[in-house]
């Protein structure tokens, strides 16, 4: 048996009313030791900034593991970490959202090649039938992403548009820039999933 | 154990065995460029989109539940000092795969206007009232066999600017989650017999016709409580999964 599925429409100009919530962009809590900030900016393909768009984003924790039953490998339990996996921003006026998170680990792809690390986005706004999927890289990881299975079967012109900027902090602190552009020359990439 | 960056653990050689997420019909989504909906034009990506084959990431996904709920959130008539306006109904259903399987413990999250067809939100300018005693949110967990149930009130139509005379039918926004990253799903529940349906580019960006129907919630007299509430079932159905073994090779 095979059932049709319920179709995709979009989450119109007032999801804002229901799904951000005030933890969202926290996938672990501010000030969590390792803790790295993902600034970004939507933008349409006229170049302007979407102001009612919503970001998700899904990862594996720093051991390259996720807390959930299809995880065949299970979790690695560690009882102090509040580690979601999960985080959810809604875009400002300038197009702009942030993730705090922690850096995933690697991940097997299956056929002994190894995922580099990276962060499943999921992209949602008013005039999106469906959501666009996107992935997050790092930039401290050429050998991983040039090894990743996924990242091969992207165009090779288009690859630097999956992959996050560092941007240097007097502090420390890790902070990365990964702008999602919809359309234009700067397109990011796409994913059928 | 401490989790560090340092400390990674190395990823398990040998089989590895995942669910593999079947992909929708054609027609079964709307196409992201739909000329009739014109906030399209600018939102959906023009290069082809590339093949993410399902692994790790994509079979898992945020198991999100009772830290995020209260009792109160899956009735949305008791949010306030006093009643909503408008005729209550009680909007109910499964949520389930394409294999009919039950999604057990997902979150449900939902949002509406008020009975005149105002959304509670700074960006609204249509000029019906507000509602004093109704936001219009719900959030609510799947049981055992995936069922769901809101109550809430029946929502109102809205213009908007798409075109000349632009009405939505009413509806309700769904947000549901499924088991994994890849049966995330975004839709919107209408009402059986509305006749803005046949004028909506939104509805209408669905190819399918049968698929068009899966959004249209069906009208239960069984479910309608008397002296109280009529009732619309609304299942949802998520992308269906079977399992598939990859091969490590040994090392």
């Amino acid at each position: 048996m095979t059932e049709l599925l319920t179709p995709s429409q979009t989450v119109g100009p007032y999801f804002a009313m229901r799904l951000p919530w005030p933890e969202g962009p926290y996938v672990v809590p501010a000030g969590t030791p390792g803790a790295i900030t993902i600034l970004g900016r939507l933008y349409d393909g006229a170049g302007d900034p979407i102001p009612d768009g919503l970001i998700e984003t899904w990862q594996a924790d720093p051991n390259g593991r996720f807390a959930h039953p299809d995880d065949p490998r299970g979790p690695i339990v560690d009882g102090d970490l509040a580690f979601r996996g999960f985080g959810r921003c809604k875009t400002n006026h300038d197009g702009s959202f942030k993730i705090v998170t922690l850096k995933p680990g690697p991940l097997p792809f299956g056929d002994g090649r190894t995922e580099a690390p990276h962060i499943d986005v999921s992209v949602f706004a008013r005039g999106m039938l469906d959501r666009s999927v996107t992935r997050i890289y790092f930039p401290d990881e050429d050998a991983a992403n040039a090894a990743d299975p996924v990242l091969a079967a992207v165009p090779a012109d288009r690859r630097a548009t999956l992959i996050a900027a560092a941007v240097p902090q007097p502090s420390g602190e890790t902070l990365l820039r990964f702008d999602v552009y919809m359309q234009g020359d700067r397109e990011t990439v796409f994913f059928d999933l | 154990m401490t989790v560090s960056e340092q400390g990674l653990i190395v990823p398990d050689a040998g089989k590895l065995a995942l669910p593999e997420y079947g992909k929708p019909e054609p027609g079964n989504h709307p196409p992201l460029d739909f000329p009739g909906y014109k906030s399209t034009a600018l939102r959906h990506p023009k290069q082809p989109l590339v093949l993410l084959p399902q692994r790790l990431t994509e079979v898992t996904g945020p198991l999100l539940g009772d830290d995020l709920i209260t009792m109160q959130d899956a009735d949305l008539t008791t949010q306030h000092a006093g009643e909503p306006q408008g005729q209550r109904i009680i909007v109910f259903g499964q949520v389930r795969d394409s294999g009919g399987r039950p999604v057990p413990d997902t979150l449900v999250e939902i949002w509406q206007t008020n009975a005149a067809g105002r959304y509670r939100h700074t960006r609204e300018h249509h000029p019906a009232p507000l509602d004093p005693n109704f936001t219009g949110i719900g959030r609510a967990i799947t049981d055992q066999g995936g069922r769901y149930r809101f109550i809430t009130i029946q929502p109102g139509s809205y213009p908007w600017g798409n075109h000349y005379n632009a009405w939505r039918p009413a509806h309700i926004h769904f947000s549901l989650f499924g088991r994994a990253f890849t049966q995330r799903l975004v839709t919107q529940m209408y009402f059986p017999g509305d006749p803005l349906l046949a004028y909506d580019p939104i509805y209408n960006s669905v190819p399918d016709e049968k698929s068009k129907l899966r959004m249209v919630a069906e009208f239960s007299m069984e479910d309608t409580q008397p002296e109280w509430a009529l009732a619309y079932r609304f299942d949802i159905v998520l992308r269906g999964r079977h399992q598939s073994v990859f091969e490590e090779p040994h090392a």
